[in-house]
């Protein structure tokens, strides 16, 4: 494995398993088993997800089937891949899984194998799925045959079908018989590419990246909208913008970032537009300039941070009048949750430290002393009507910076002194 | 030149040496500056933590960039007594720990601090139902090493760790310094809370190293000032020394994966050749850490053939530098219970991934003459 791939740490799932018992991993596929007609659009794009995911282990092969994904690990030590399959959505559950012939003492010799190995307890259950029905034995029947061999071989384990400590599956196939004895949760939600691109504004806050997070989760792929405005703005707060953005493509691979020069018309909102209302004008020319991306990405909706109630931008009349602006959806997957619950997520995905780092945003330079909570649609209307920014605009349009980063691109020039 | 005192310093590897030199003359800006030039050191900086992170398996947050070893021990054994002496005073360590163990532990007992120092056996180990003995309620702190510095000797961490994870009071921390590189051990969720590791060991700079601190571990700050990594340790970060730390654990982790093997055979070779020196004792048992070899040679002062060998351009050294009360004598080979005429006449071969099997022999036949000669005067 490169020393260069992502900081999140691996986590063990094996317990003390000999790991290198198990030659595949087994994936069960989520949502994906009911959505009938696109279902072959969703495998083939979990396809895509773990093959790019995976791509530095090059001895590991990945192969489909109906309602399961394999993956053949040829040598490679499995851990690795399990961390890294978890954090890819559209995935139920993994399992660690020995592959033998369909055949009885082979069978039994794998079970027995993989109950040993297992030493998070001293009772087990086994649960037999025989879907090669040309098997000899039932399941119920194989149940108790296995489970006599186990009991016969070992001497500290006992049966207990209802609280066992080890259940170990037995999935009789055609083509081969599959055995495991752990089931690891997968990030469950849908592929990322799925479901189409949105816009995200990202602000640098706690917030936006959870909100993106949540979007990546339901299948979305995302292209983030910063606004930077220097020399109000520092460089790291941009820097910023682009770790946390790097720290997503953990969960969706490839991200584009569109770093807008906001300065200018931020100045001019700051000189003419009455500073009760400057928040809420200037909210909206983001979301129009948003949407004129969004057009131009072919992008078809505009994703936020914002949760109903949390500052005054975020009262129910400040989003009337914000979301005025533009006929397309804005989504706000936080705005029911409370503040504790994103917090929690945003540490989860380890966007939290990012965001922590103490540098200003664009939304933080200019703020007004009592921005209204109530703004008036009218009002606003009135105000920008009062001055040209359409020229701004198109300016900011014409000089908009896109980055595009991945999983394993590096986010800065740094690689060579390592 | 024959360089085989590996375990007292290496040569720096020119990457390493390239890397601060780029670092130095580049991003000198103070990591703390907010400007952009500031803000670049600092990205940097970042870059390191995260490197070293996924190195040692473990979260970039979890890593203090120090001094070098001793800082890391020091920082650890009276950053864990002062933050906790609430909750009990007694340390555990073991007698043939590096002095900046053994020296942190005595001041500490001079404040009021209760130190049990475990013996090792005949093999340098240390004993870990005695270790489990030596447990009490008030033990907050147990430090024991991963490889001795002096014959190579590996202690069972993981068993250790084993039983301090579960306790809530008593924090595990482990002198690596001459093991990384060398004999691998797992932090992450193995019950290691502090873990020490010296940049010039593995042909890093002197001067440089770092400290693992898992996650909520609370330490007394031995250095206070502008609050830097995470307000363990103030004082300006040294970017230029801790970039080239990483490039230097990089690639002797890469040596390590790549050359399992090799560092043993060196060692194997070395002891298969002076085994029918006249009067050799191995001190090193054979299984344990790869780049280490002490034996004596009774009866010949060590000095005079540590000079002896220096005049053929062959290093190598005796006992560790000033780490026993007898100044002739080694404390660790006392330790382990050899006789006086042994712990006395200790010489100590280390090797790294940069030493060749010719250099083995080479030395092999330089002693054989290099004894027969002292033998003619001194036997």
């Amino acid at each position: 494995m490169s020393f260069f791939t992502k900081g999140n740490k691996t986590t063990k799932f094996s317990n003390g398993v000999e790991t290198m018992l198990y030659d595949h991993i087994l994936i069960r596929y989520g949502e994906l088993s009911l959505k009938g007609k696109n279902r072959k659009k969703f495998i083939f794009q979990l396809h895509e997800n773990v093959r790019t995911k995976l791509k530095q282990y090059p001895a590991v092969k990945i192969h489909n089937a109906r309602d399961r994904m394999t993956i053949m690990l040829n040598g490679q030590a499995p851990d690795p891949i399990l961390d890294a399959c978890q954090s890819i959505f559209g995935i139920q559950s993994l399992s660690l899984a020995i592959k033998v012939e369909n055949d009885e003492n082979k069978i039994k010799e794998a079970a027995l194998a993989a109950l040993t190995d297992h030493k998070a307890g001293t009772t087990f259950k086994i649960t037999t799925r025989r879907a090669d029905k040309s098997f000899p034995i039932g399941s119920q029947e194989f149940n108790h045959v296995v489970g006599s061999h186990l009991l016969r071989n070992t001497e500290e384990y006992t049966v207990d079908v209802h609280h066992p400590d080890v259940e170990i599956h037995i999935d009789i196939r055609t083509q081969a018989t599959y055995i495991t004895s752990k089931r690891i949760k997968g990030a469950a939600g849908l592929p990322v590419g799925s479901a189409g691109k949105t816009a995200l504004l990202l602000s640098g806050g706690i917030d936006s990246p959870v909100a993106g997070y949540l979007m990546m989760r339901r299948g979305v792929r995302l292209e983030v909208i910063h606004f930077h405005s220097p020399p109000f703005t520092s460089e790291a707060a941009k820097q910023k913008v682009i770790d946390l953005a790097k720290q997503l493509t953990y969960y969706g691979n490839q991200i584009k970032v569109h770093v807008v020069p906001f300065a200018t018309l931020q100045q001019k909102i700051h000189k003419n537009i009455p500073h009760g209302y400057s928040m809420t004008v200037m909210r909206r020319m983001m979301l129009k300039i948003s949407e004129k991306i969004a057009e131009r990405e072919n992008i078809l909706s505009i994703t936020t941070g914002e949760s109903l109630g949390q500052v005054a931008s975020q009262t129910m009349q400040s989003m009337h009048a914000i979301n005025d602006v533009t006929n397309y959806p804005v989504l706000r997957p936080l705005v029911s949750m409370d503040k504790e619950e994103i917090i929690r997520i945003a540490k989860e995905i380890k966007t939290y430290d990012i965001s922590i780092r103490p540098h200003e945003d664009c939304c933080t330079v200019f703020v007004p002393k009592a921005p209204k909570t109530k703004p008036k649609l009218d009002k606003v209307k009135y105000f920008e009507s009062l001055i040209n920014m359409e020229d701004d605009i198109q300016n900011m349009m014409n000089n908009i910076e896109t980055i595009m980063l991945t999983e394993d691109s590096e986010a800065n020039d740094f690689e060579a002194l390592f | 030149m024959i360089y085989f005192d590996n375990s007292a310093t290496t040569r720096p590897y020119a990457n390493v040496l390239q890397s601060f030199q780029e670092v130095s003359q580049r991003y000198y800006g103070n990591p703390s500056s907010i400007h952009r030039f500031g803000f670049e050191a600092e990205k940097l900086l970042r870059k390191a933590h995260e490197q070293a992170a996924s190195i040692l398996n473990v979260e970039a947050s979890e890593v203090v960039f120090t001094s070098g070893g001793t800082e890391g021990n020091n920082m650890a054994i009276k950053g864990i007594a002062l933050a906790h002496q609430n909750k009990g005073k007694h340390i555990i360590t073991t007698t043939i720990e590096h002095p900046s163990v053994l020296e942190a532990c005595k001041s500490l007992e001079e404040i009021g601090f209760d130190v049990t120092y475990l013996p090792v056996d005949k093999t340098g180990i240390v004993n870990v139902d005695e270790l489990e003995a030596a447990l009490r309620d008030d033990t907050i702190l147990v430090s024991v090493m991963h490889v001795n510095n002096e014959v190579g000797s590996i202690q069972p961490i993981e068993k250790i760790a084993k039983l301090i994870k579960h306790r809530k009071k008593t924090f595990f921390h482990v002198d690596h310094v001459q093991g990384f590189g060398k004999v691998p051990l797992t932090l992450i969720d193995s019950g290691i809370d502090l873990c020490t590791i010296s940049g010039h060991k593995i042909h890093g700079l002197k001067g440089t190293g770092l400290l693992y601190i898992r996650n909520s571990v609370h330490l007394f700050s031995l250095f206070d000032g502008g609050a830097q990594q995470n307000n363990y340790r103030s004082g300006t970060e040294n970017v230029a020394g801790i970039v080239s730390l990483v490039k230097a654990m990089r690639i002797i982790n890469e040596k390590q994966k790549n050359n399992k093997n090799y560092l043993n055979e060196l060692n194997k070779l070395m002891r298969k050749s002076l085994n029918d020196l006249p009067h050799i004792h191995f001190n090193t048992i054979e299984n344990q850490a790869p780049h280490i070899l002490n034996f004596s040679i009774p009866g010949y002062k060590p000095e005079v053939i540590i000079h002896a060998l220096g005049e053929r351009d062959i290093f190598i050294s005796t006992k560790s530098a000033c780490s026993s009360k007898k100044p002739d004598e080694s404390a660790v080979l006392r330790a382990m219970d050899m006789s006086t005429e042994i712990a006395k006449s200790g010489l100590r071969v280390s090797f790294s991934y940069e030493n060749t099997h010719e250099e083995v022999e080479l030395f092999c036949r330089s002693l054989r003459k290099v004894t027969k000669q002292l033998s003619l005067v001194m036997g």
